[in-house]
């Protein structure tokens, strides 16, 4: 069984292959890969909580409707953090790409700082909300407005502890090659969360807000 | 303790008891074993903490076997009980008791007999059919081992403190609400499932990823086996799938947790939405069950009649087919909500499409079996008994989806029948036909044949016995879910069915019977040559069991079914030819601990919020969290094989299986 492996390993030589028969891909590839797909399976499950609120939107049960609560001001501020902090995520990793550490550093604080403002305005949001006995088991489509934004909520907290202890690997570490997969991730990852977002602002308070 | 006190443990009730008595006494007969013997540090260091993919397979189908056991018991519990629970007898088995006894069977036999079975068997086989030495992620394949491992576990400490669901396999609202299902029943089964949800979505992504990115050589798309096709088709939709069922179990939690309204009764929740996402997974993931089955027939009915599939192409066509439209007749499981006559028109035809590449399927094996030399080993029983039944099951499948047909027969023990007679007959089957067939690959030594002929024959009247006569009970008005029941006409069909049961009961008793013989003879059933069926594909390549590496060097495909083109022109050139094989040093994944230390703080954290012990949660969810920050920091060092070493042992397989 031994003759499996070709000589042609020995020489050397690299056979011309038919698609997808040119052996295992590197690294690298594999888990940028393996993480879209999960960004993907991410994906679906927020298009269930979308699916979700698209049906109970209208279940106000005698309680404020989106027109009463939503202020648009303040998500256009956050939406206009969460896209910048998505251009500074961008540049960041552009410098690490060129091995410039300092504007790495300084980008992805301002990631941080961007995403933090972002969580802020939207815990604003729901603490005003809640103070004014719109909470979430106030009627259905409230459960589904708090379970849907919280959810990417939670993912922009899941992402700044994230963030910060990505940097930390990169301050202890160097760009090494593992740290350097890794951040390509998490870059991944950030930009999904303003794919859902642009989503999220569309139809759940561009809509609801009329 | 939030809500865990004394009476959370069933003194009163003898049978729960002594069912967990035995349970306990059995658990702590092995850890006493284990730790007498001293095994503890082999253990940890080959099993518990390691990657390869081969042993997280092994014990994937080793907890599946073992809940086997668990959920048939429950299911000749309920068999026993409608056997007798007729006319004004109340059984032996009170309502409640009865109604936790059905929702464990289907919760326990779907996510951790049925799931871990198969998702064991792809783990085990795909990688070694690629050709390459492990999946995509080795840590995080262990991760989902022992993610789903904690989903059980949870299952079954609810049988000693306090209860499980009463609610069914599904827990639909508002029955599943915290308004009419205040007990922890509820949250066993939600967080249960919730972690092990988790596991499979890891294991799916992971998968996905080693066959679409991890191949030998020269192994394109159209060379790849008929279950790695399968096992990417049902990968695919554990992808697509989980994350709803994620969702879905998540709004339920927030309902009985923090009082909101998704699927109440008041403040506009509604149940049917409910009904609507859990089958937007729960019908894919009948998909996911059966196309690897179908794999294993492929590769089973190939072995062992010498000839290649017939229609390689049209099963990977109609394997992908089924992959897309198990997403689009998900409502052919509630066509009595009412969604209108054109909905469920759409859906009964889509249904009913499903048919045509399933029926491809069935031709391609018979086509296949026609015209080859058969050899009647174990698999090919199991292979041909699922031909016969399936078709049975799926035909009365098809009647059901007929909308009209449905009013009648729905939520009927017809129901029961039917899904029984295609995820026994097509899952079951399938998974025990890949049992006998990938056992010698995993330990080196085959089965004993004879037991296993046992074992199939009595699974096999065993179910024509207990579930033909539901068909009947079903179209004479029986429904599901009963305790007890007032028309004494049913009682007879009801006592050949629990003979039934008895019957696969033996079949079973067969299985383990099996293993056991087996280990002891094993000497004189070793496989040296690694090539014990005459296969066709890569996985019998390499020695029995493999080394970690699979491989010494990767292999290269030229064709379809590999090692027989390899075996064909070895036959043509006489011997097989002194080809120079270049040795490489190699790199393999070291062990891990993360998939065990994080499991057992996700069981800590699923403990706590069942019971509402706040701090506890904290705790479990903070560690767990930690443990994968720890070994996240941590580089992972992989070990290195040489090139001289990896000669030799291969030198060393040549020579045992006396090739050179």
């Amino acid at each position: 069984m031994t003759s499996l492996a070709a000589p042609a390993d020995a020489a050397g030589v690299p056979q011309p292959m038919e698609a997808g028969g040119g052996g295992p891909a590197p690294v690298r590839i594999v888990v940028s890969y393996g993480f879209w797909i999960f960004l993907l399976s991410d994906i679906i499950m927020f298009s269930a909580l979308f699916a979700t609120y698209a049906v109970l939107s209208g279940r106000i049960n005698g309680g404020p409707s989106g027109h009463d609560l939503f202020d648009l001001r303040s998500v256009a501020i956050e939406t206009m953090c969460l896209l910048l902090s998505s251009y500074t995520c961008g540049l960041g990793a552009v410098f690490m790409e060129r091995r410039r550490l300092r504007g790495f550093y300084w980008f992805f604080a301002l990631t941080f700082l961007l995403g933090g403002i972002f969580l802020g305005l939207e815990l604003r949001e729901f603490a005003s909300m809640v103070a004014r006995g719109a909470g979430p088991s106030r009627s259905a489509f409230l459960s589904a407005f708090f379970s849907l934004v919280g959810l990417h909520g939670a993912h922009v907290t899941v992402g700044l502890v994230w963030l910060a202890f990505m940097v930390a690997q990169v301050a202890a570490r160097g760009p090494r090659d593992f740290v350097l997969r890794r951040l390509r991730c998490f870059s991944l990852f950030w930009h999904a969360l303003d794919i859902i977002w642009v989503a999220l602002m569309s139809l759940v308070y561009l809509m609801g807000a009329r | 303790m939030g809500k865990l006190t004394w009476s959370a443990i069933p003194f009163d009730r003898p049978i729960p008891m002594a069912a967990s008595l035995l349970i306990a006494i059995g658990v702590m007969t092995v850890l006493a074993l284990v730790t007498w013997k001293g095994w503890w540090p082999y253990l940890w260091r080959e099993w518990l903490t390691s990657v390869d993919h081969k042993r997280i397979g092994v014990m994937y189908v080793l907890l599946a076997l073992v809940l086997l056991l668990r959920g048939f018991i429950d299911a000749i519990m309920m068999r026993s009980q409608l056997a007798i629970a007729a006319g004004g007898a109340p059984g032996y088995l009170p309502p409640e008791h009865y109604d936790q006894i059905f929702s464990t069977h289907g919760t326990i036999m779907i996510f951790f007999m049925a799931m871990p079975f198969m998702v064991g068997l792809m783990n085990f086989v795909v990688p070694l059919q690629l050709g390459v030495r492990d999946v995509a992620f080795p840590v995080l394949n262990a991760v989902s081992f022992w993610l789903t491992a904690s989903g059980a576990l949870l299952v079954n400490i609810s049988l000693a403190v306090g209860e499980f669901a009463r609610t069914g396999w599904l827990a639909y609202p508002p029955l599943s609400e915290l308004q009419f299902s205040p007990g922890v029943g509820v949250d066993y089964y939600l967080w249960a499932l919730q972690i092990s949800g988790v596991g499979s979505l890891l294991s799916g992504i992971n998968l996905v990823t080693t066959i679409l990115k991890l191949r030998a050589p020269g192994m394109t798309y159209m060379r790849m086996p008929v279950f790695c096709w399968t096992a990417l088709a049902s990968n695919l939709l554990i992808v697509a799938a989980f994350p709803i069922l994620t969702a879905t179990f998540g709004m339920l939690l927030l309902d009985r947790y923090v009082g909101m309204h998704f699927f109440t009764n008041d403040g506009g929740g509604n149940a049917m939405l409910y009904f609507n996402l859990i089958w937007a997974w729960g019908h894919p993931e009948v998909y996911i069950l059966i196309l690897p089955a179908f794999g294993i027939f492929s590769e089973v009915i190939a072995t062992f009649s010498g000839k290649p599939l017939f229609g390689y192409r049209s099963m990977v066509v109609a394997t992908m087919a089924i992959c897309i439209l198990s997403f689009m007749v998900w409502l052919h499981h509630f066509f009595t909500m009412g969604a209108g006559a054109n909905v469920n028109a759409f859906f009964g035809i889509a249904t009913m499409i499903i048919a045509v590449p399933t029926g491809v399927k069935i031709f391609n094996w018979l086509f296949t079996l026609y015209g080859g030399r058969i050899r009647f080993e174990v698999p090919v029983l199991w292979a041909i008994g699922f031909m016969v039944t399936f078709v049975i099951g799926g035909l009365t499948g098809v009647l059901m989806a007929v909308p009209p047909a449905d009013f009648v027969l729905h939520n009927s023990v017809f129901l029961v029948a039917h899904f029984h007679n295609v995820i026994i007959g097509g899952v079951l089957f399938g998974a025990m036909a890949g049992y006998n067939y990938w056992f010698p690959k995993a330990f080196g030594f085959t089965l004993d044949k004879r037991l296993g002929a046992i074992s199939f024959w009595c699974w096999l009247i065993g179910f024509y016995l207990a579930f033909m006569p539901l068909y009947a009970l079903g179209l004479m008005g029986m429904t599901r879910r009963v305790q007890h029941y007032a028309d004494t006409s049913w009682q007879p069909y009801l006592i050949v069915a629990e003979a039934g049961a008895v019957v696969i009961l033996c079949g079973i008793l067969a299985t383990v019977l099996q293993l056991v013989v087996s280990i002891r003879t094993r000497d004189a059933r070793r496989d040296l040559t690694g090539d014990p069926w005459h296969g066709r594909t890569l996985e019998w390549s390499t020695a029995s069991p493999p080394p970690h590496y699979n491989f010494a060097v990767l292999p290269r495909v030229d064709s379809l079914d590999a090692l027989w083109a390899l075996k064909q022109r070895a036959t043509r050139t006489a011997g097989p030819p002194a080809a120079r094989v270049h040795y490489e040093t190699i790199d393999m994944p070291s062990n891990s601990a993360n998939g065990f230390i994080t499991a057992f703080f996700a069981v800590i954290l699923g403990f706590a919020m069942i019971w509402h012990i706040w701090w506890m949660a904290i705790v479990g969810l903070v560690c767990a969290v930690l443990t994968l920050m720890a070994f996240g920091w941590i580089e992972r060092v992989d070990h290195e094989i040489s090139a001289a070493e990896l000669e030799a042992a291969d030198i060393a397989r040549v020579r045992k299986a006396g090739l050179a």
